[in-house]
């Protein structure tokens, strides 16, 4: 059986071929960086006092960012100057980028693949297994023919299961078995999954009283 | 010979004393003004001993004009000139502003924000915004008989970046120092989260004159958390009382069209005070006289809520958007808080009670308690802290991008992101030699340009021709802690750059603000003079005091070099303040602080480094 590239592409919702207007406007690489011109050697993970691995309690995640949110917030500088105001300020984005990246299951395990030198570059390595491709799709065709509420949450909950075992499945290579580059296919496959379930949060959005 | 001073033991005069900070609600309907005083906030009354200033500006030709009460009773008499609920065209264009026929005002075109025609000429809403934060910045003044160091100002959560910055210039026009920027659900939160000392989870509910929000809030020892903000910019108590005078002319089978703006503003006067009688009434009469026809009849609490039910609907959805941003199910708030007088309104109440199955909290004054937080985080911010540990860390309400090729949204910064916050993407060229870039920076939620807020636009010139998609061009958003966003764009090959502080398009010039002051508020030359001597001298003592504090713990982190060169700047700086020579004073204080930014640098490493250090003796 054979899938184009096209199809594919189209399934999930890449607009892989923009509709370009007018010259001089910028296209976007889809290279997203945070931001990272900062004076600071340490990675998040050291940056937040945490081992790294996949495994982490969210709570003490969020804990620790307010704890270093009460050291570096630039309104515990307000009377100190503009200097100080602005290198609060760094540190404060610096401290929520951090933050940002941890706390999120999809963003952490990139994060972590990296590091390890397996990035994930989801844009240039599409490659994915057949029976993903093939669920994926009866996921769009189901959400699209979905009229009510009802049926969305059921996708949204069906969506939600299918994550939460993607997600035990990474820790496990990520944590156990330390295989960053198989690591790094699982966590493409999370992305189709998480921009899948944002779309239906949208649909849900639009619908919901 | 001037006498030595000798100061009672315990009350030595201190340079440093108390500085006098304000917070500021500026509402749609009404402002208030509060203070810490003794270590309490409270509402600062004008001469009459009342806190409410209505927000009405009305001119009554080129040089005077009524401020609050006596503005509002003009309003009938003479509605072209009498401007209420300004707030709701702050930042607003032409097109966003709805029921724009219904305005007995005539309104102005212009890029960027409307302006308004009235007898003494076009007034922007950053002008009349900026007269009722100046009266409020007397009334301070009068209350305290000094000088105000800054203040906080409310702005609500849903506030785009334009009507956040159009509130900012509207401070700076009225003479205010402003110190931050404050979402109103958080500034409730901030007082109600102090005075009864909650932790928890909870959601502010704010149903002002003309704005809604929801925030989702989370409290632990004195740091207020926003999870996720939502709501409507233009959705208010005006609106519960233009549904009730629809509900009116319809009975009276009457048409909008054909009322005069003195019958469009008595009937919206009367809507408004009888939906206020309602608030403890289940029936109140409701009569108006209008040029060809007179109102009579008894207004039922039942018909009223029946007139406005799809408005507390649309509260209600806000309401479950935020609470899937947060992904928090009802259950899980522990505390609801009504914010804003239009919370009083019966079926505002009961709707919210039965959508969270428990009562809501209103021990506070629902008009106070925005103000009271505002106070509260001012004395803060103006380093007269006291009880210690508050931090506000609040997020970004409406998501922020560029426009790409086919008038697409590409997003930098999500929506609900912790301020302050720093993204990049990198972008790239679409044509072979292409040497510049056009960078349109929006703000909304939605994949079209055409139906987002447009919030400035930029252009990166000089990138050197190479073939389509070689240069890498990074765009950095940066949202600083009041919610404000500045742009950088950087080709990196090249190292070609480009920065914005995105100032909406109506483009308010430093220059023109200081015209304005000058024109607005015709302080005497003098007066200014004796300001500005008085505010070097302020800031130089502030910064001689923090280096000094730095000093006294981590003087470690200096070479004896390094600190000798620190104290002579001390010296000098300790010299030029006794002459009367603002700008010098001020360049002798931007020398330290310049000198000691690296110093400064050092303690901010220790400090994390320090908590670091803490965190991890904790969790071996």
């Amino acid at each position: 059986m054979s899938v184009t590239a096209a199809v594919v592409a189209k399934a999930f919702g890449f607009d892989q071929h923009r509709v370009h207007s007018s010259e001089g406007r910028p296209t976007s690489d889809k290279c997203r960086r945070l931001f990272t011109d900062m004076n600071l050697q340490s990675n998040d993970f050291e940056l937040f006092g945490l081992a790294v691995q996949f495994s982490q309690d969210r709570k003490a995640i969020d804990a620790r960012w307010k704890e270093l949110q009460s050291e570096a917030h630039p309104d515990k500088f307000a009377a100190q100057g503009a200097a100080a105001q602005r290198i609060a300020m760094q540190w404060s984005v610096r401290i929520n980028e951090a933050h940002q990246r941890l706390k999120q299951p999809l963003s952490r395990a990139c994060y972590i693949c990296e590091l390890h030198g397996a990035p994930i570059q989801a844009e240039n390595n599409t490659a994915m297994p057949t029976a993903f491709l093939m669920q994926q799709m009866a996921w769009r065709e189901a959400l699209d023919e979905a009229g009510t509420l009802q049926t969305m949450e059921e996708i949204a909950a069906t969506v939600s299961k299918n994550r939460h075992e993607l997600l035990l499945k990474i820790e496990h290579v990520l944590d156990a078995e330390k295989n960053f580059i198989a690591a790094a296919h699982l966590v493409r496959s999370l992305m189709f999954i998480e921009r899948f379930a944002s779309e239906v949060d949208a649909r849900i959005d639009h619908l919901a009283p | 010979m001037a006498l030595l001073q000798i100061s009672e033991p315990g009350q030595t005069p201190d340079p440093h004393q108390r500085r006098i900070a304000i917070g500021i609600d500026l509402g749609t309907t009404h402002s208030l003004v509060a203070s810490v005083r003794n270590g309490v906030s409270e509402c600062l009354p004008d001469s009459e001993g009342r806190v409410i200033l209505p927000s009405v500006v009305r001119y009554i030709d080129a040089e005077r004009r009524q401020i609050g009460f006596d503005a509002l009773a003009a309003q009938v008499q003479d509605p072209r000139n009498t401007i209420s609920s300004v707030k709701r065209l702050m930042g607003r264009g032409i097109d966003d502003i709805g029921n724009r026929d219904r305005l007995p005002y005539q309104l102005n075109e212009k890029p960027g924000m409307v302006t308004l025609q009235t007898v003494a000429g076009e007034k922007s809403p950053v002008e009349i915004s900026a007269e009722i934060l100046a009266t409020l910045r007397f009334r301070a003044e009068d209350t305290f008989d000094d000088n105000i160091f800054g203040a906080v100002i409310t702005v609500p959560a849903y506030f785009d970046d334009a009507q956040r910055q159009a509130t900012k210039d509207a401070a700076q026009l009225a003479g205010l120092n402003v110190l931050r920027l404050i979402n109103e659900p958080t500034a409730a939160a901030i007082a109600y989260g102090l005075d009864n000392r909650s932790e928890g989870t909870f959601a502010i509910y704010d149903l002002g004159g003309g704005t809604f929000d929801i925030s989702i809030l989370r409290l632990t020892q004195g740091i207020f958390e926003v999870v996720a903000t939502g709501g409507d910019s233009a959705l208010g108590g005006d609106d519960y009382d233009r549904a009730l005078v629809d509900w009116v002319l319809a009975k009276a089978g009457l048409a909008a069209q054909t009322l005069s703006p003195a019958d469009k503003a008595a009937l919206l006067s009367t809507s408004r005070a009888c939906k206020e009688a309602l608030s403890s009434a289940e029936s109140v009469p409701f009569s108006v006289q209008l040029t060809k026809a007179l109102i009579n009849f008894e207004m039922k609490a039942e018909n009223f809520e029946a007139a406005t039910a799809h408005l507390t609907q649309r509260t209600l959805s806000a309401v479950r958007k935020a609470l899937r941003d947060a992904k928090l199910d009802k259950g899980e708030i522990e505390g609801v808080v009504l914010v804003g007088g239009s919370t009083r309104m019966p079926q505002v109440r009961k709707a919210v009670a039965s959508f969270f199955g428990r009562e809501s909290l209103t021990n506070l004054n629902p008009d106070e308690i925005v103000a009271l937080g505002a106070a509260i985080s001012a004395n803060q911010l103006a380093g007269n802290n006291t009880g210690g540990d508050l931090l506000l860390l609040d997020v970004i309400p409406l998501s922020l991008g560029i426009e790409t090729m086919g008038g697409l949204v590409e997003r930098i910064v999500p929506r609900n992101q912790t301020i302050p916050v720093a993204m990049a993407q990198d972008f790239t060229t679409y044509q072979d030699g292409q040497t510049a870039l056009a960078l349109h920076v929006v703000q909304g939620e939605r994949d079209l340009v055409a139906d987002c807020r447009s919030l400035a636009r930029f252009e990166l010139r000089g990138i050197p021709p190479m073939v389509a998609g070689a240069a890498r061009i990074r765009v950095t958003f940066t949202v600083d802690a009041d919610g404000l966003l500045s742009v950088d764009a950087n080709e990196q090959v090249s190292g070609v750059k480009a920065r914005i502080d995105v100032k909406p398009s109506y483009g308010l010039l430093d220059a023109e603000i200081a015209r304005m002051l000058q024109e607005s508020f015709s302080t005497a030359q003098q007066d200014m003079k004796a300001r500005a001597l008085a505010e070097a001298r302020l800031d130089a003592d502030r910064m001689i005091l923090a280096i000094q504090s730095a000093l006294a713990t981590d003087a470690d982190l200096l070479s004896p070099d390094g600190q000798a060169q620190i104290d002579g700047l001390i010296a000098g700086l300790r010299s030029t303040q006794t002459h009367s020579d603002a700008a010098a004073i001020e360049a002798a204080t931007q020398a330290l602080a310049k000198s000691t930014e690296a110093f400064a640098a050092e303690r901010m490493n220790r400090g994390i480094k320090k908590a670091l250090a803490g965190k991890n003796i904790e969790s071996v």
